[in-house]
């Protein structure tokens, strides 16, 4: 029998909760098929996908390490695109950060200045919005799309920190090799867990998540950037400024992913390297719409998203090829979109419909 | 008899225990920084995995994990195999080496291998090849069949700037104007990249490619252009008429000497630089519009670096500036060697 969507008048409650459980278990059937199919237990490949990565100390000090990124750059990008700011660049703003706290960290080397870290972490942030405040200048003065400006600032982002290892920032003692100095003691996060890596730049995750909660739903400033995303007419009819909405989306964003991007080098790299993020600023825009840009949703997706992340290395200490790990993940991300549809729509018979328009 | 009877039971089992962990396979991780593919960087490592593989058997159980660059993933994967009782690991890209070093110095009694780095510990050996030897060999191919080479190449790292001057050594050595010139893509990895720059190397009619980037996109360019390539790692596959030889690092040997080691209990930090002599550097076969007087005269300088009795960089050693860098008759330590900054005589252009 063919079936149909019908939208709903009201998002269902039942399927807003729903939804994302019966993805994940339509992942798992899927998973389970295909280890199955690869020749591996599929049970044992789906604990060390799911389970493994968080059944220890050390396990969960890395889960929660991997998903303060994501969760972070992820509130800023949701801000921005609740209000039509599409910031695609946050990987570049990340970068930025990494290169001013690593330069103010190296800069401060032999000083010995206790709490260096706090002001790496402030360098970070500043670097991040300098570069955020970029596209957000071309797109408020000249109208680029913000979209481009921002995507390929990331590009120049990644030339910078490979120029600066290569040379000014480069460890004179490191044979030539693109890296930094390891950064002293005092410039790096302190410990939040001994044993772990997990460092006190974690704080940061459930004030932001208030922070950004209170911002956007109990504040004149979250409604009107609510108002310009979803109607800019009428936003602009009640004088609301879309300059002023395109400037906070981006310098939030960019504060955000610099004050990452300063903590992961302060944090478990401990050095400034060619290659610092494994992508945290693109993971982050799949975060914000996979917690539907909203702050306790992007919470969770960035945990889920964490743990995926994690359990594909696991996976692949079990024989499961890259490819596979990378599969998985991808249709865990397809499902919870995909289910989405659920929220604000019906699955109906035509047959039905059909009888009732009659 | 209490007491007695519960040492002997402690004593029996002890030794339970120790056969049981005898009969345990040998973990062994390995950690990637790029896909393993069909060709290359990572792919040559894992080949001296599956060497490692095949002369163990059961008593060894092997696990790699692919794709794990500079950040903060390399340090959770390496403490990952640590903790889950592997006894023996492989980090195969320079970035490792810090992440390993911090783990290495957590367990203690877990054997460490770090590739191309500098960092040693009591547990963490340090080990690399004298891959400018093969380099040699490659750009006296290429100096006879062809009077320039263009060079795809990464970062301007001694290892790199090594090779460059042992290609163009090697090359001049058998036909003394020919002239090298770079191009530098700041990535070990981008199949485009690669590509373009090998194009802008043939359109300024370089006869021979070379390159130091994993991909096989510069003998993709040789073998569409018509152009001749000596690659990295055997990639005759991709080459049919262009690919005229490679340098090949042959891992293998070496890990299976070091789990050898593992497995008698004997092994112990070490900072290996070994090439032809060891058996970790050789070469590809050669194509066959390769001559036989030019592999013979290859081959012959391939026993005599093997044997000690030629070095590539021995002296004299001219800088492209013209400075003396090694002086007739003498051969250049190894702490020169591992901080090269300069190009030789014969290539084009200036440093980055």
């Amino acid at each position: 029998m063919p079936l149909r969507l019908v939208p709903r008048l009201a998002p269902s409650r039942l399927a807003l909760y729903g939804a994302p459980l019966l993805a994940v278990a339509a992942t798992v059937v899927f998973g389970y098929v295909l280890f199955l199919a690869i020749g591996r237990d599929p049970l044992t490949a789906l604990h060390a996908y799911f389970i493994a990565p968080v059944n220890s100390r050390f396990g969960l000090s890395e889960w929660l390490l991997t998903a303060l990124p994501l969760t972070l750059i992820g509130l800023g990008l949701a801000v921005g695109f609740r209000a039509n700011v599409w910031n695609i660049g946050a990987e570049g703003q990340l970068l930025l950060g990494a290169i001013g706290g690593g330069a103010v960290a190296l800069a401060l080397w032999r000083e010995g200045v206790p709490g260096t870290f706090l002001l790496v972490c402030i360098a970070g942030a500043l670097a991040g919005m300098a570069w955020a405040a970029i596209p957000a200048f071309l797109r408020t003065r000249f109208n680029a799309n913000e979209i481009l400006t921002s995507l390929m600032l990331i590009y120049v982002a990644d030339q910078l920190l490979g120029y600066l290892v290569h040379g000014a920032l480069r460890n004179p003692q490191g044979f030539g090799f693109p890296e930094s100095r390891l950064f002293s003691a005092e410039a790096i996060m302190p410990n939040l867990l001994s044993g772990t890596r997990l460092h006190v730049g974690w704080l940061l995750v459930p004030l932001a998540v208030l922070a950004m909660w209170f911002l956007m739903s109990r504040t004149v400033t979250g409604f009107r950037l609510q108002v310009s995303g979803e109607a800019a007419g009428a936003a602009a009819y009640a004088g609301f400024s879309q300059k002023r909405m395109v400037w906070l989306s981006f310098l939030l964003t960019g504060g955000l992913a610099g004050v990452v991007g300063a903590m992961e080098v302060a944090g478990p790299v401990g050095q400034l390297l060619p290659e610092i993020s494994p992508g945290y600023g693109f993971a982050a825009i799949i975060v914000a719409f996979l917690g539907r840009l909203s702050p306790v949703g992007v919470l969770l997706a960035a945990h889920l998203l964490a743990l995926i992340l994690i359990g594909g290395e696991n996976v692949q200490m079990l024989g499961v090829p890259v490819a596979v790990a990378q599969l998985f993940q991808g249709v865990l991300l397809v499902a919870l979109l995909a289910s989405d549809v659920l929220v604000r729509y019906r699955v109906v018979r035509l047959g039905r419909l059909g009888r009732g328009s009659a | 008899m209490p007491t007695r009877r519960t040492l002997i039971a402690a004593a029996l089992g002890l030794g339970l225990a120790g056969a049981a962990a005898a009969d345990e396979p040998l973990k062994i991780g390995f950690v990637y920084s790029s896909l393993i593919g069909d060709a290359g960087w990572t792919y040559q490592h894992d080949l001296g995995r599956l060497m490692v593989e095949e002369a163990f058997g059961d008593r060894v159980e092997t696990a790699y994990v692919e794709s794990i660059d500079g950040g903060a993933d390399a340090e959770r994967v390496i403490r990952q195999f640590a903790s889950q009782g592997y006894g023996l690991i492989f980090g195969t890209s320079f970035n490792h080496m810090n992440p390993m070093a911090r783990v290495a110095a957590q367990f203690p009694d877990i054997a460490f291998e770090h590739a191309t780095g500098y960092t040693q510990d009591t547990n963490l050996a340090i080990y690399h090849t004298r891959a400018y030897e093969s380099r040699y060999l490659v750009g006296m191919v290429a100096g006879m069949m062809g009077d320039s080479m263009g060079v795809v190449a990464s970062y301007p790292i001694p290892e790199v700037l090594r090779g460059i001057n042992a290609m163009t050594l090697g090359a001049r050595s058998v036909n003394p104007n020919f002239t090298t010139r770079v191009v530098w893509i700041s990535t070990w990895f981008d199949p485009g990249l690669e590509r373009t720059a090998a194009d802008a190397l043939l359109d300024q009619g370089v006869d021979v490619l070379a390159h130091f980037t994993d991909s096989p996109a510069v003998v993709q360019a040789a073998e569409d252009r018509g152009k001749h390539v000596v690659a990295l790692g055997d990639m005759a596959q991709y080459g049919e008429t262009s690919h005229l030889t490679a340098l090949v690092y042959n891992w293998g040997p070496y890990y299976v000497e070091r789990t050898q080691m593992v497995l008698d209990g004997t092994w112990e930090t070490a900072n290996t630089w070994e090439g032809i002599s060891a058996d970790m550097m050789t070469i590809a076969p050669f194509a066959d519009s390769v001559p036989q007087e030019v592999r013979d005269m290859v081959m012959a300088k391939k026993a005599e670096i093997g044997a000690s009795e030629f070095h590539p960089f021995q002296g004299p050693l001219v800088a492209q500036d013209g400075s003396t860098k090694v002086p007739v008759g003498e051969i250049p330590d190894d702490m020169m060697l591992l901080s090269m900054d300069f190009y030789v005589e014969g290539v084009e252009g200036s440093l980055p």
